[in-house]
């Protein structure tokens, strides 16, 4: 594993010089360290097209690493990763991508990540992106996620890309069984001349199901934000998103939420704000001695963070 | 001590709004500036803290002329102004923004002595959003607290503080100020209408229509007003029919 590697690691997954548990670390296409643990096992795709991650209903508490990074120039990493997750696990999944880039050829990743989630199982799965380097070319992330839940299972998406990325699409496609939940925090800077592209599509096909997407963004310089959802409740389910961006500078938002009822008793709401940061919070920041650009940071930092 | 002299301000559209405001707010006592809806009670407050310009007169605090700094450099020498209408911040923390003011991360013990002193319980509330989750009184009690949590400042100012706070908590939020008081040694200015808020009072100053109306000890307001809501005249001065 080179050094750049374990840079982007750091930032991506808390990488401290090991992960304790079930890991695979791809770099540049290829794998570069994997392990799995009694409960969790990790197996590679024909052809280092990717992996298929296998947890077992007994795995309670437990957490697999799935980092991937590119380091360099003229990389078009694709990868299809798979995970099966029994009946009533619970469990924490750690992915994230980084793209180092100081040539003049585009580097990209473009994960495309699939969940089957059991019956009562629980996921958290973390999401980090970061674009990094100084050379002229593109750092691109085009993650694609699948997600299938079962009865009742339970699944909190954190999704985290803060900045150095040209561009991102970024697609969620999810489809929830009866009193299945899913949670999606979507956080989201863009710099410079970057485009970020969001896109989720959620259907809650069994009764009480229910989905919150709650997506933080801030458009910076002159970045280009796009944000598109589609909740459709086909049955009696709840629905709730909110799509929060900030403009500074010549930062662009468009935003595109719709719900789609098919059901009586489908209760479904979209809040959705676009603006630049409110005057009076600005005020009230520097009336405690803050200087405005300090006020400004403050009021992005805890925007994105909470 | 805060001197002002001469203060006038129209709004943006033309509309005279303060019109020559002559004050003298000395150290180490509680002064409460009362007077009817719309008078300029709050308009006076932003221009000291330096949310709004005045089209003439100058400010002085101890001694020093403020008009032309800007809200930061006035935070910084000392003033403090808690809004009439709290901000919301969404992903703020009360925690943040107590240390945001503070100018320094908190010891939870010193949290529990600020949110303590406007009626809060620190563990429910320290890592709430200071945002559309907290009730009005919720927000209005940190908002106090938020300039409760600044050290030493010269010029504490509390916009009607005790617009939402239910009932039962008022004694809590007096032995607030009263606190404030004989540990700062700055002046103290809270715009009310409630006659408990009155009641502590060294200084009283009634506003109305731009103008100070009336100015001085307790002993010598209080009456007048009392029997000024006897008369129930209409607050713009007008008679009712
Ligand atoms: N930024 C502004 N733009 C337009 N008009 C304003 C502005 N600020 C204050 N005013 C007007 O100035 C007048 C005085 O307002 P101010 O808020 O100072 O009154 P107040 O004495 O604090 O009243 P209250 O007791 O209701 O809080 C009102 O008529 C108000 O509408
Ligand atoms: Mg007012």
């Amino acid at each position: 594993m080179n050094k750049i590697t374990e840079k982007l690691l750091e930032v991506i997954s808390d990488w401290k010089g090991v992960f304790d548990g079930a890991f695979n670390i791809r770099e540049d296409g290829q794998c570069v360290g994997r392990q799995s643990s009694p409960n969790i096992r990790i197996d590679p795709l024909a052809g280092g097209a990717g992996l298929e991650i296998h947890v077992s209903s007994q795995a309670q508490g437990e957490t697999v690493y799935i980092p991937a990074c590119v380091t360099k120039s003229d990389v078009n990493d694709l990868v299809y990763n798979d995970f099966y997750i029994g009946d009533g696990a619970d469990v924490v999944i750690v992915a994230g991508c980084g793209v180092h880039n100081d040539g003049e050829g585009e580097a990209r990743h473009n994960g495309i990540h699939r969940f089957f989630v059991g019956k009562g199982a629980h996921v958290l799965y973390k999401e980090k992106h970061i674009g990094m380097g100084d050379g002229s070319g593109a750092r691109r992330i085009d993650p694609i996620t699948d997600i299938t839940l079962e009865e009742d299972a339970v699944m909190e998406m954190d999704t985290t890309q803060i900045s150095g990325v040209d561009s991102t699409v970024r697609t969620t496609n999810a489809n929830l069984a009866a009193r299945a939940k899913l949670i999606i925090h979507e956080r989201l800077m863009t710099n410079d001349q970057e485009t970020a592209k969001t896109d989720f599509t959620v259907n809650m096909n069994g009764e009480d199901a229910g989905v919150d997407l709650i997506s933080r963004s801030v458009a910076k310089d002159r970045s280009h934000q796009e944000y598109r959802s589609v909740i459709r409740g086909n049955t009696r389910c709840t629905g709730h998103s909110e799509c929060d961006a900030i403009l500074v500078g010549n930062g662009t938002v468009s935003a595109a939420p719709e719900l789609f009822a098919g059901h009586i008793d489908a209760a479904l709401i979209h809040e959705a704000a676009i603006g630049k940061i409110a005057g009076e919070q600005i005020l009230k920041l520097q009336t405690l001695g803050l200087t405005e650009e300090e006020a400004e940071q403050k009021i992005i930092d805890g925007f994105l963070k909470g | 001590m805060l001197i002002l002299e001469n203060i006038t301000w129209s709004v943006p559209d033309g509309d005279s709004i303060l019109k020559g405001v002559d004050l003298v707010i000395p150290s180490g006592g509680l002064t409460v500036i009362t007077g009817p809806n719309g008078g300029g009670k709050t308009s006076l407050a932003k221009i000291v803290a330096g949310l709004y310009k005045p089209d003439s007169g100058r400010i002085l605090l101890d001694g020093e002329d403020i008009t032309n700094l800007s809200i930061t450099e006035r935070a910084r020498k000392g003033v403090g102004y808690a809004f009439q209408q709290p901000v919301r911040f969404k992903g703020i923390t009360v925690r943040d923004l107590l240390e945001l003011a503070a100018g320094h991360p908190l010891e939870e013990s010193e949290l529990c002595d600020i949110l303590g002193s406007v009626g809060l319980c620190t563990h429910d509330y320290i890592d709430r959003e200071v945002s559309t989750g907290l009730s009005g009184g919720e927000i209005k009690r940190i908002e106090i607290a938020s300039v409760l949590a600044r050290s030493d400042t010269k010029l504490t100012i509390f916009d009607e503080p005790e617009a939402g706070i239910d009932l039962w908590s008022f004694a809590g939020l007096i032995e607030a100020f009263q606190k404030l008081k004989t540990k700062n040694s700055g002046s103290i200015l809270i715009i009310s209408h409630q006659e408990r808020i009155l009641n502590i009072a060294d200084e009283i100053v009634v506003i109305a229509e731009g103008k100070v109306r009336a100015k001085g000890s307790r002993d010598e307001i209080m009456p007048v007003l009392l029997a000024d809501e006897k008369a129930a005249h209409c607050p713009r001065g007008k008679e009712v029919y």
